[in-house]
C-alpha cells in the first residue's frame, strides 16, 4: 500500500548529489516499484530491469521532478513506462492509451452469483489461492491491470493514476470497474468451486 | 435513479459505492436496492471481497530481495552503502 511518502530523505540533497540521501529514497521506495513490476510483468528478471531503470532514470532526472505530486508518484510513472516499455517490446500490439474507446464504455453484466465470501479467509489466502489471485491478474488486458494495480493494490487516488496513465479520470474509473468486475468474476468461479467441494467434503462426513 | 427492476443501472455507480464515495442520496437508493436484490448483494459483497483479497494478500510481501537489492546497488554504482543495511 501507499503508505511511505513520509519523506525521510532530502530531495535537496539528492539534487546536489548526495549519494546517501538517494540510498534512503531507494530504500523508501523500492519495495513499491518492485510489487508494481512484478504484478504487471510476472516475470523476476523483468521485474528487476524495472525497478533498475526506475531507479536509474530518478537519479538521472532528479532535477526535473517538480515537486507538484508526491515524489511516489512520479516514481510509479517512470516504473509503469519502463513496464509498458517492456511488454510492448514483447508484444507490440499492445497499446494502453488507446484501448478502444467503445471497449471502455462496454461494462459485462455479472454472471457469477455465489456467495463466497463465508470461506474462511486462510482458505482464501492460501499458497495455493494466492497463485489463482496471480493468474486472474494476468487475465485481465495489460489495459485494466494496470489501472487495478495502481488503484487498488497500490492504493492510488484515481487522480494519481490518471496522471500516471495520461488518462481522463472517467477512463480510470471505467477501467477500475471493469477490472474488479472481471476479477471478481474469475475469483467467484475459483472460490465457487472450493465452496461446493468443501459442502460434498462435508455431505459425505 | 435506481429501479428496483434495473440491476445494470447499479453497475454504474458500484466503485464509487464499494470506495465509499457515493452522496448520501444515491447509498441510501442502492442500500435499498440492495435489501430488496439478494444477486447484487452478492456481486456487491463479492466485489469488495475482491479487493480486499488483493489488498492483504499484496501488503507487505513481494519484498526485494535481497541479491536483487545488491545488483541494484551496483547498477547504480552504489555498493559503498550495502554494508550499512
Amino acid at each position: 500500500m501507499n503508505t511511505t511518502d513520509i519523506n525521510e530523505y532530502s530531495l535537496q540533497e539528492i539534487r546536489s548529489g548526495n549519494r546517501a540521501e538517494f540510498v534512503k529514497l531507494i530504500d523508501a521506495h523500492s519495495n513499491q516499484i518492485y510489487r508494481l513490476a512484478l504484478k504487471m510483468l510476472n516475470n523476476p528478471q523483468d521485474a528487476e530491469d524495472v525497478l533498475q531503470n526506475t531507479f536509474l532514470k530518478a537519479f538521472q532526472n532528479i532535477n526535473n521532478f517538480e515537486g507538484r505530486s508526491k515524489i511516489s508518484t512520479w516514481l510509479y510513472r517512470i516504473a509503469t513506462n519502463e513496464a509498458l516499455m517492456i511488454i510492448r517490446k514483447q508484444r507490440p500490439e499492445v497499446n494502453i492509451s488507446e484501448e478502444s474507446d467503445e471497449n471502455d464504455n462496454d461494462i459485462n453484466s455479472p454472471v457469477q452469483f455465489i456467495d463466497w465470501c463465508c470461506l474462511p479467509e486462510s482458505e482464501m489466502v492460501s499458497s495455493e489461492s494466492k497463485v489463482e489471485l496471480d493468474n486472474a491478474i494476468h487475465r485481465l488486458s495489460e489495459a485494466l491491470r494496470i489501472v487495478f494495480i495502481l488503484r487498488d493494490i497500490e492504493g492510488l487516488s484515481i487522480q494519481e493514476t490518471s496522471k500516471i496513465l495520461n488518462l481522463t479520470e472517467t477512463a480510470v474509473k471505467t477501467r477500475l470497474l471493469r477490472a474488479r468486475l472481471n476479477l471478481r468474476e474469475q475469483l467467484s468461479a475459483y472460490y465457487g468451486d472450493r465452496l461446493l467441494a468443501g459442502e460434498k467434503n462435508n455431505d459425505r462426513t | 435513479m435506481i429501479e428496483h427492476d434495473n440491476c445494470q443501472n447499479m453497475l454504474t455507480f458500484l466503485s464509487d459505492f464499494v470506495d465509499g464515495e457515493l452522496n448520501q442520496e444515491l447509498c441510501m437508493q442502492i442500500e435499498t436496492h440492495l435489501s430488496q436484490c439478494p444477486d447484487c448483494s452478492i456481486v456487491v459483497d463479492t466485489l469488495k471481497k475482491t479487493i480486499y483479497l488483493y489488498q492483504t494478500s499484496s501488503n507487505g510481501s513481494e519484498q526485494v530481495p535481497d541479491e536483487v537489492r545488491e545488483r541494484l546497488y551496483k547498477c547504480l554504482n552504489l555498493e559503498e552503502y550495502l554494508k550499512s543495511n
